[in-house]
């Protein structure tokens, strides 16, 4: 049974520089932050930081799961408030984990909490979906 | 900075957008999402970020997008994208503030597929000093 307070199991996914490429061709977004060190640092970011919206689509992927496909999210959000820093040749972790916060009939709203290397990176971020 | 006339101005993007199953299928591979039958909830990003890129680059609007950070991202989903859809956008700058030197611009975007809204998103950015 599904009420307020359920709890999604945490997950986490692993974000490396090759999904970083993978998203960059997938999304149309190929801001060289997101690919290339020299520039990154150049701009005075500490490495190369994930696309906001590869954080977002994986923790998309989080809900979808749950919620048992793509066709469930009527509605999602989130503030970009931290980078995925991506060293090269590591794998950095994405941890997910989501609250049932209302139930309103069939519409079911999640408060969701993502974090890398223990540092939060999505915040204020909410789905509703139809499970 | 950002002509402030352009607040509250919508702009329709010149040319419409027809998603292929190849590339719901990229975005899907990302994601090791298996079900490709419909895009995932983010997908529209792919088609808005590049129309609001090319409008708010736009001399007459004024924004530099070489300085632009994501700031947040709201998606309201009518039904899911498929393949075959072909969408027109239409993006609004619904508001413009400046804010420790900071520009930040909130643009909604909405994406019409046979004149039925389908999605809309609010995608705010930071124009960093």
């Amino acid at each position: 049974m599904i009420e307020v307070g359920t709890i999604l199991e945490e997950k986490i996914f692993y974000v490396d520089r090759a999904m970083l490429k993978a998203y960059a061709d997938a999304s149309g977004d190929q801001n060289p932050i997101h690919q290339n060190e020299e520039f990154a640092l150049s701009v005075g970011l500490p490495n190369v930081i994930a696309h906001g919206m590869l954080t977002m689509a994986l923790v998309g992927k989080f809900v979808t799961d749950w919620a048992g496909g793509s066709a469930a999210v009527k509605e999602f959000s989130g503030r970009f408030v931290k980078p995925v820093i991506v060293p090269a040749d590591q794998k950095v972790d994405l941890t997910v984990s989501g609250v049932v916060s209302e139930v309103d009939g069939e519409r079911i709203k999640i408060d969701l909490t993502a974090t890398s290397a223990g540092v939060k990176v999505l915040g204020m971020s909410k789905a509703v979906v139809v499970k | 900075m950002l002509n402030p006339d352009s607040v509250g101005r919508t702009f329709e993007g010149a040319e419409s957008v027809t998603v292929s199953q190849s590339e719901i299928d990229a975005f899907c591979a990302v994601l090791s999402e298996n079900n490709t039958t419909v895009a995932p909830p983010t997908f529209s990003i792919r088609i808005t970020l590049e129309q609001s890129q090319e409008i708010l680059s736009n001399p007459e609007i004024g924004l530099d997008w070489s300085r632009v950070v994501h700031g947040d991202q709201r998606f309201d989903i009518k039904r899911p994208i498929v393949a075959g859809d072909t969408f027109k956008c239409s993006s609004t700058i619904e508001s413009y503030k400046v804010a420790a030197g900071n520009e930040i611009v909130t643009v909604r975007s909405d994406l019409h597929s046979d004149s039925q809204l389908v999605v809309s998103t609010w995608s705010t950015l930071v124009v960093r000093a």
